[in-house]
This record gives C-alpha cells, sequence and structure tokens, in this order.
C-alpha cells in the first residue's frame, strides 16, 4: 500500500503541473489569438489606450508576451503559479478578490452537488440492483431504456423541461391543493434564498440525472458479473437468504467500481453545475462562472475554472487512493 | 442475408455468407445481428433523416428562418406556423429545421479530427511502446485533468468572436484523448496476437503489420466510440451555445433558440419556444447514442 500511494503521489506532481500548464498555455494561445480580451469588452467605445493598458496590468494581462502568437509565456505561467500559491486569484471588476467571492458561493454548490450525488447514488444503485437481480425480465429492460434515455438528454435540455414543467404546471397544481410553502418552493423555477435546501431539490435532480444513468448501467453489469462469482454460489448454498446474498456478499463488490465512478464524476459534476446553476439561477460557484461568462469577465471565468480543476485533480488522486484501499487487487499491478 | 455486395471489410478473400450459417468474420456477424436489431435499424433511419436535414433544409420546409416579424413573436403553434414562432417572430419549425445544419457540421467534424488525431497517437503509444508510450500517456493524462464543459467554457469565453470552427477547434483540442486511450488498448491487445508475430517473422514491415494486421483488427472499439461521439458532440455543441460561448445570434442553432425561449416560455406560459428546440436536440443525440450503442453490442464478441 504505501508503495502503492508514493508511486501515484509521485504521478500526481507532474499531471498537476501539467493541467495546470495546459490551462495557461490554451488561454494564452486564445489571447494571442483572439485579440486583447480587456479591449473586446468595451466594443464600439474604446477607452484611451494608457486606461487599456492600466486595466491590464491590474488583471496581469500586459505581458508583451500574449503578442506574440505561439509564445507559451513562461514567465507569466511562473508568477501565476506563485500567486496561486499564496492564495492569490485575483480580483474582479468590482475590485473583489475571487476567493471571497469562491468562498461565498461555495456552501450553495455543496448543498446542490450533495443533493446530486445522494439522488442519483440512492435511485443509481436501487434501479442497477433490481436490474441486474431481474436479468432480462421487464424491470430490466425499463431500466434499460430509461438510462439511455436520461443519458441521451443533454443537461441544460432536461433543466429547462423540467423548468417549465415544475414551474408552470405542477406547482400551480400543488397550490390549487393547498400544499405547504416549503414544500411548493421545492418547484419553483429559481432559486429562493428563503428556501436554502427545497428550492435546491428540483436543480439537484437535474444535476444528478445524467450520472444516475451511468451509476444504474455500471451498476446492473457488475452485479450480474459478481452474481456468477464461485463465493456468491457458496453463499447461497450454505442456505443464506438471497436477500443477504445480494446485499452483504454481493452488492459490497458490486459497488467498488461504482464509488470510483463517483470521484472520477466529480469533474462532470462541476461543468454540470455551472449549466443547472445559470438555469435556475442559483449563486454557487457555476453560477459565478456562468454570469462571468454572460458579462465577459474574464479573470473571474479563469480564476474559477483554475481553483475547480485543482479541487478535480486533488479529488481523483484521492478517488485513487481509495480504490486500492477497497479492492487490494489493485495494489499489486 | 439479402445484401451480398457489400462485402464485410477485413474479410476480402471470404465469400459473402449468403447461405451458411456461421461466418469467421466479426464484421459478418455484425451486419447479421445488426439488419435484425429493431432500435439499430431505426436509429440509423433518423441519422440518415437527421443528415438530409442537415445537408438540404430547404426539402423540408420552404420558410425562410431569417424572416422574422417581432409583431408575431412567441406566437403558439397555428396552420400559418405548425410550431408556432420564437422570440424574435420567425417560424420555429424553419428554425428547427435549419438548426440542424451547424450541429451536425461541428459533430461531423470534431469527431472526424478527434479520431485522426487519437487513432494516430494510439497507434504510436500502444504499437512502439517504451518512452514514445511513456509520453502520449503522460500527454493524454493532462488532458484529461481538465473538466471538459469547464475548459471548453474558459476558452471560448476568451475569444473575442465565436463560429463553428472555434467551437470545432476547442471540442477537437479538449476530446481526442480518448480515442488516443481506446486505441493504445486494443492495439497492446492486438500486438501480442499470434498472427502478428507471424507476420514479422515472415519479414513483414511496421508499416505493413500496423496497416495489414493491427488497424483492421482494433477498429471495432474506435467505431463505436466515434458514433457515440458524434451524439455527445451535438449535445456539447448545444450546451455551449446555450451558455453564451457557441454560436452567436445571427447563426442558427438550437441551442439558441433554447436560450432565447427559457425564461420567456416559463414566465409567460408558452411552453412551445422550449418543446421543440429541445426535442429537436434529444431525437438527434439519442439516435446516435442508440446506434452506438447497438454497434457495440453487436461488435463485442464477448457481449454475445
Amino acid at each position: 500500500m504505501g508503495r502503492y500511494t508514493a508511486r501515484r503521489l509521485l504521478q500526481f506532481i507532474p499531471v498537476l503541473f501539467g493541467t495546470l500548464f495546459l490551462l495557461h498555455y490554451l488561454q494564452t494561445l486564445s489571447i494571442q489569438f483572439g485579440g486583447d480580451p480587456i479591449a473586446s469588452l468595451f466594443g464600439d467605445r474604446q477607452p484611451p489606450e494608457a486606461t487599456l493598458n492600466a486595466i491590464s496590468r491590474v488583471f496581469g494581462l500586459d505581458d508583451p508576451c500574449l503578442d506574440q502568437r505561439g509564445n507559451p509565456c513562461l514567465g507569466m505561467f511562473v508568477d501565476r503559479l506563485a500567486n496561486y500559491a499564496r492564495g492569490d486569484f485575483g480580483i474582479d471588476f468590482n475590485r473583489q478578490p475571487i476567493t471571497d467571492l469562491i468562498f461565498r458561493a461555495l456552501p450553495i454548490t455543496l448543498r446542490l452537488t450533495l443533493i446530486a450525488v445522494a439522488f442519483e447514488c440512492v435511485l443509481g444503485i436501487v434501479a442497477g440492483v433490481l436490474a441486474a437481480i431481474g436479468k432480462d425480465r421487464f424491470i430490466d429492460n425499463f431500466v434499460r431504456i430509461s438510462t439511455v434515455f436520461i443519458i441521451s438528454v443533454p443537461l441544460f435540455v432536461l433543466g429547462v423541461l423540467i423548468q417549465i414543467g415544475a414551474g408552470l404546471y405542477l406547482k400551480p397544481w400543488l397550490e390549487g391543493l393547498g400544499a405547504p410553502e416549503w414544500f411548493t418552493a421545492a418547484f419553483s423555477i429559481l432559486y429562493q434564498s428563503e428556501h436554502p435546501w427545497a428550492s435546491l431539490v428540483v436543480p439537484g435532480m437535474v444535476l444528478g440525472a445524467l450520472s444516475l444513468g451511468f451509476i444504474a448501467r455500471l451498476t446492473r453489469t457488475s452485479l450480474i458479473e459478481i452474481l456468477r462469482a464461485d463465493y456468491v454460489r457458496t453463499a447461497r448454498a450454505k442456505g443464506l437468504p438471497g436477500s443477504r446474498v445480494v446485499g452483504v456478499h454481493a452488492l459490497r463488490n458490486a459497488l467498488i467500481p461504482v464509488i470510483t465512478y463517483i470521484g472520477i464524476d466529480i469533474g462532470a459534476l462541476m461543468g454540470g453545475a455551472l449549466v443547472t446553476e445559470g438555469i435556475f439561477n442559483i449563486p454557487g460557484v457555476g453560477g459565478l462562472v456562468f454570469g462571468a461568462v454572460q458579462r465577459k469577465e474574464t479573470p473571474v471565468v479563469i480564476a474559477v475554472v483554475t481553483l475547480l480543476t485543482l479541487v478535480f485533480l486533488v479529488t481523483s488522486l484521492l478517488v485513487d487512493l481509495l480504490y486500492a484501499v477497497l479492492d487490494p487487487r489493485i495494489r499489486y499491478e | 442475408m439479402s445484401d451480398p455486395s457489400a462485402a464485410a471489410p477485413t474479410a476480402p478473400g471470404q465469400t459473402p455468407d449468403s447461405g451458411r450459417e456461421r461466418s469467421a468474420s466479426l464484421w459478418a456477424d455484425a451486419r447479421r445481428e445488426l439488419v435484425h436489431n429493431p432500435v439499430f435499424v431505426i436509429s440509423t433511419l433518423m441519422v440518415l433523416l437527421i443528415m438530409s436535414v442537415a445537408a438540404f433544409p430547404t426539402l423540408f420546409t420552404n420558410a425562410d428562418p431569417t424572416f422574422c416579424q417581432l409583431a408575431q413573436a412567441y406566437e403558439p403553434p397555428s396552420d400559418a406556423h405548425v410550431f408556432g414562432t420564437t422570440v424574435q417572430g420567425c417560424d420555429m419549425y424553419a428554425h428547427v429545421i435549419y438548426g440542424a445544419r451547424p450541429s451536425i457540421i461541428i459533430a461531423v467534424f470534431v469527431t472526424a479530427a478527434t479520431t485522426a488525431i487519437g487513432v494516430l497517437t494510439g497507434l504510436f503509444a500502444g504499437y512502439y511502446g517504451g518512452f514514445t508510450d511513456t509520453i502520449i500517456s503522460r500527454v493524454t493524462d493532462v488532458f484529461l485533468g481538465l473538466p471538459f464543459l469547464l475548459g471548453a467554457v474558459v476558452f471560448l469565453a476568451l475569444l473575442p468572436d465565436q463560429n463553428i470552427w472555434t467551437v470545432g477547434i476547442v471540442l477537437v483540442a479538449l476530446s481526442w484523448t480518448s480515442f488516443t486511450r481506446i486505441t493504445r488498448g486494443s492495439v497492446i491487445a492486438v500486438k501480442s496476437q499470434d498472427y502478428v508475430e507471424a507476420a514479422r517473422a515472415l519479414g513483414a514491415s511496421s508499416p505493413s503489420i500496423i496497416r495489414r494486421h493491427i488497424l483492421p483488427n482494433s477498429l471495432a472499439p474506435i467505431i463505436v466510440l466515434a458514433t457515440l461521439n458524434l451524439g455527445l458532440f451535438v449535445s456539447a455543441e448545444a450546451t455551449l451555445t446555450f451558455l453564451g460561448v457557441g454560436l452567436q445570434i445571427p447563426d442558427i442553432s438550437w441551442g439558441i433558440t433554447v436560450s432565447e425561449g427559457q425564461l420567456i416560455a416559463v414566465g409567460g406560459g408558452l411552453p412551445h419556444l422550449l418543446i421543440f428546440p429541445c426535442a429537436a436536440v434529444i431525437l438527434t443525440v439519442m439516435s446516435f447514442i442508440l446506434m452506438g450503442d447497438a454497434l457495440r453490442d453487436a461488435l463485442d464478441p464477448k457481449g454475445r
């Protein structure tokens, strides 16, 4: 285990710097080939050259290498890394530190992600187990067809359709039935800060829907494979009830790939949060990026995406280590 | 089998399997299974329909999608406008039809480019191994470290103007690695087969081994991934456009129609603004994904 951890940590360092450099290099290429993002901010009414230069300097976009196409701007990269290491992610157009904005938005996104992960795990695993036990029967076909459908619907399409369904039809109907306000708040079309959990339920389910399909499929395949294993047959042969064989003996091993998937899924969830928070007007980290994109506030977009990439890389590392703890076979490869 | 003219690509020496029960070729087997699979037949017909809509939109509508009258904005479906009108007062049906083209162009371009890059790098990494493999694999690791949607948003947001090609290039830059991984894996599996050893012992050179043996035999997973990815790239284009970093307003795209209809549809009780463009996106993505799934089931001998 120690050797595996050490090797994995050593691999992590080049990937970390490599990814940060890639992020940096593709950005400089965008600026070198697309033109100054600060100048394009003003459109037709360009301010004087001195003003533009001053603004560029504040946001760290004044390096002359940004005018040389193809130049990787290594000096700028090193400066940026040093700033990140000090916890300095720059400021937005209102001169607020971007880290402050993120910390304010983070709890909302964490709540949203928690709802999404809980939803996709519970429903996905239950659907997968039912499909695996009833292989080739109605329930199995039902789960297979509905997961293909869920996987095929892009997140933003699902989001806007659920939004009209819930906001236009379901909520007025529930209100007509006299449902309490905390309950109907769950079906409102936009986020309401006075209902910090209830109004995140529907967006959270939308966010979890895509992975729900993958988790159900993954649970099904891996459980079907394990139900054929010798030790499951032994458990049945010694007379254990079917629920114990499936629930304890088989499921414990069948869920190992599912747990890794949930870890890998963090990247997709962060991208999905951008879409969901944009649609439901949720002031979380994704909503921050969504708003910054609409206002063309590039420094905010760059800083938040860099931070989220760091989160993603660290989570992937932790999941890999957890995988080795859960499945001893992986350590001896 | 009713079509003996379409011989299986990897078995040029064999006679087509018109009368025989069993065939040695994976492709002939897969073909027989696919023509009897209703899901594959229906999804292929859907894909052909969507492709022809994208290529010849004028065959499907006489209305001009750029003819818009604000006085007629967001009318519900009627005889004159079967799908109603958009937020800008254009014909919704014409917008749904013309919206297919940019999505399909981007999906086909990105799939072709990522397949070419991914297959080449995957072949090198898998066939030559060693140092080449280490370099290519570390580079793919670095690219996979970047969350797909976030990466695409940040680069497109930095560009002052976006069009089909900028969206396409960013998608290519962020998604070629999946092809590299899958090609590398199947090349490594094929490389250790006896027939490759035999070819080498007979004095075949590396390029000819790659061309005659490695590539045809590791093609199946690449074709499956390409089909699935066509659907995912349609979805990615629509998502990026919806977020405001993809195609921009004078262009016609399903993502734009959905994003401009979003708040008005909910606030004003006008669901047709969303239902028709959303249905177009869902049908397109689902056709490609169902086709890819059916191909995978047919081409994966372990699944039989």
